[in-house]
């Protein structure tokens, strides 16, 4: 492929604007990535799925909710409630992303109805309409940070490094989530919810939105006629005050990282981090490794990573190491939109794929 | 009439497995059921138009690599989503150790 680059200038992150008709035009929008080699036989075995390990995980995660609640509760109006309630929205604000992920994906169990309970009851807790992320989450893997394509950009170009860090308590991310949920359940859905969502779900999105609102309006009347905040400290709340730890990790993944390119190795970051961030992310810190083989359950990514490392830019050591790195490059971008991180390869590893990106390429740094 | 094309040998494919098949241009998949049947679909995804070779059988369903979309490659029909449409599925005979699809 020998099209020109992406110009340099102004982005439009829209799904429907300029940057989406030229990713099409060139052959970037639904194009084939980069795949580290993997033997079949491996691969069958990493994809493998088994019901274990998220059983495991989902009787233990519904154990720290209900344990949390019940602290919360009991403790309601004294200082001795604060560590349930810390528990209790890490466990509901945070992890219910990962679940909603790895459950969305259909590879957290191997019994389906498993994958979609959980799916249903981690979308209720993140805010998210559980028909149209479907959908947007199903491009995001399309087309990994495609300008104009993926509607899962969290970091657009120049980034707004207050906004989105105000997000750790997200009372921005939430607030939009909850108007969103509520225009849907008034039947209203934007452009961009109709490029990615086929015409087919559009019924769906509407009543799941419209049954989310409803159990929100039923948690403020509880909290009304108790004249009590505890029923939004329980339910609605924790999306805020407890969502800290999913941002902080959702952050790493591809903050100052590459756009418009056709490799997961040069837009996605792979974070060692320590066991229970993992539990709380269900293993997606091996991020770069998930965007390749989407279809390796999350128990199985830290093994794959022991298999396709060497073909990967080395992984950062902490969630630290990792910030360290996206402050350096988001500084950078604030006044170099074009620029973006390109780490170093092992000599292990294939080159990049660098076929749409060579003007970016040599503006990147390393 | 379908036209009779070898495809692969039958030991090519593991039980419980596919491979790719590429003929003319266009390029299909073709299945080692567990039951030992083979079977033979189109070779692309009908949501992302993604190569289902590199995905994941289980039982008589494949399932898409990129979105985890699933079909029964045995009648095409579309089991999960992202994906909607049915996939194209070809008849296939074996003679001699060897797997034939039938094109027209």
């Amino acid at each position: 492929m020998t099209a020109a680059p992406f110009p340099v200038g102004q982005r439009d992150y829209s799904l429907v604007g300029p940057d989406s008709r030229r990713a099409v035009e060139i052959g970037l929008a639904s194009a084939e990535w980069y795949h580290s080699d993997v033997p079949r036989a491996v691969m069958k075995d990493l994809m493998k799925r088994t019901d274990g390990p998220a059983i495991r995980d989902t009787i233990l995660w519904f154990a720290l909710l209900i344990g949390g609640a019940w602290g919360g509760i009991y403790f309601w109006g004294t200082w001795a409630c604060v560590p349930f309630l810390f528990v209790y929205s890490v466990i509901y604000g945070s992890s219910c992303d990962s679940r909603w992920h790895e459950c969305g994906h259909g590879t957290a169990f191997r019994t389906p109805w498993m994958n979609d309970v959980i799916y249903q009851i981690a979308s209720f807790m993140v805010m998210r309409n559980p028909v149209t992320w479907r959908w947007s989450h199903a491009r995001h893997h399309t087309d990994t940070y495609i300008v104009g394509r993926d509607a899962e950009i969290a970091w657009m170009r120049p980034p707004k490094t207050l906004t989105n860090f105000l997000a750790l308590f997200d009372v921005i991310g939430a607030t939009r989530s909850l108007l969103i949920l509520a225009r849907n359940a008034t039947g209203r859905l934007t452009p961009d919810e109709k490029d990615f969502v086929p015409e087919s779900e559009w019924g769906k999105m509407i009543l799941a939105a419209r049954i989310h609102m409803a159990i929100y309006a039923a948690t403020i009347a509880v909290a009304l006629a108790t004249w009590s905040w505890l029923p939004l400290m329980l339910i609605g709340l924790p999306r805020i005050y407890g969502s800290w730890h999913m941002v902080m990790c959702g952050h790493l993944q591809h903050a100052g990282l590459a756009e418009n390119v056709l490799d997961h190795r040069l837009n996605t970051r792979t974070v060692y981090m320590n066991p229970i961030s993992r539990y709380i992310y269900w293993n997606m810190n091996y991020h770069i490794e998930h965007h390749m083989f989407p279809m390796v359950p999350y128990h199985a990514l830290p093994r794959l990573h022991e298999v396709i490392k060497a073909d990967l830019p080395p992984p950062n050591l902490s969630i630290l190491d990792g910030y360290r790195e996206v402050f350096a490059s988001l500084r950078r971008q604030k006044t170099d939109p074009e620029y973006y991180l390109r780490k170093t390869l092992p000599p292990s590893a294939k080159p990049y794929r660098e076929e749409f990106h060579t003007l970016n390429i040599a503006r990147s740094g390393t | 009439m379908p036209q009779w094309i070898r495809a692969c040998a039958t030991d090519d494919i593991n039980p419980e497995d596919l491979i790719r098949f590429d003929h003319d241009g266009d390029t299909y998949a073709i299945y080692h059921a567990p039951d030992g049947r083979f079977y033979a679909t189109a070779g692309r995804c009908t949501h992302e138009d993604v190569h289902l070779c590199d995905g994941l059988v289980m039982g008589h369903l494949i399932e898409c690599p990129k979105h985890n979309g699933q079909f029964d490659y045995r009648t095409g029909e579309a089991k999960r989503l992202p994906v909607c449409v049915n996939l194209k599925t070809f008849p296939v005979k074996v003679e001699a150790g060897a797997v034939f699809i039938g094109l027209t």
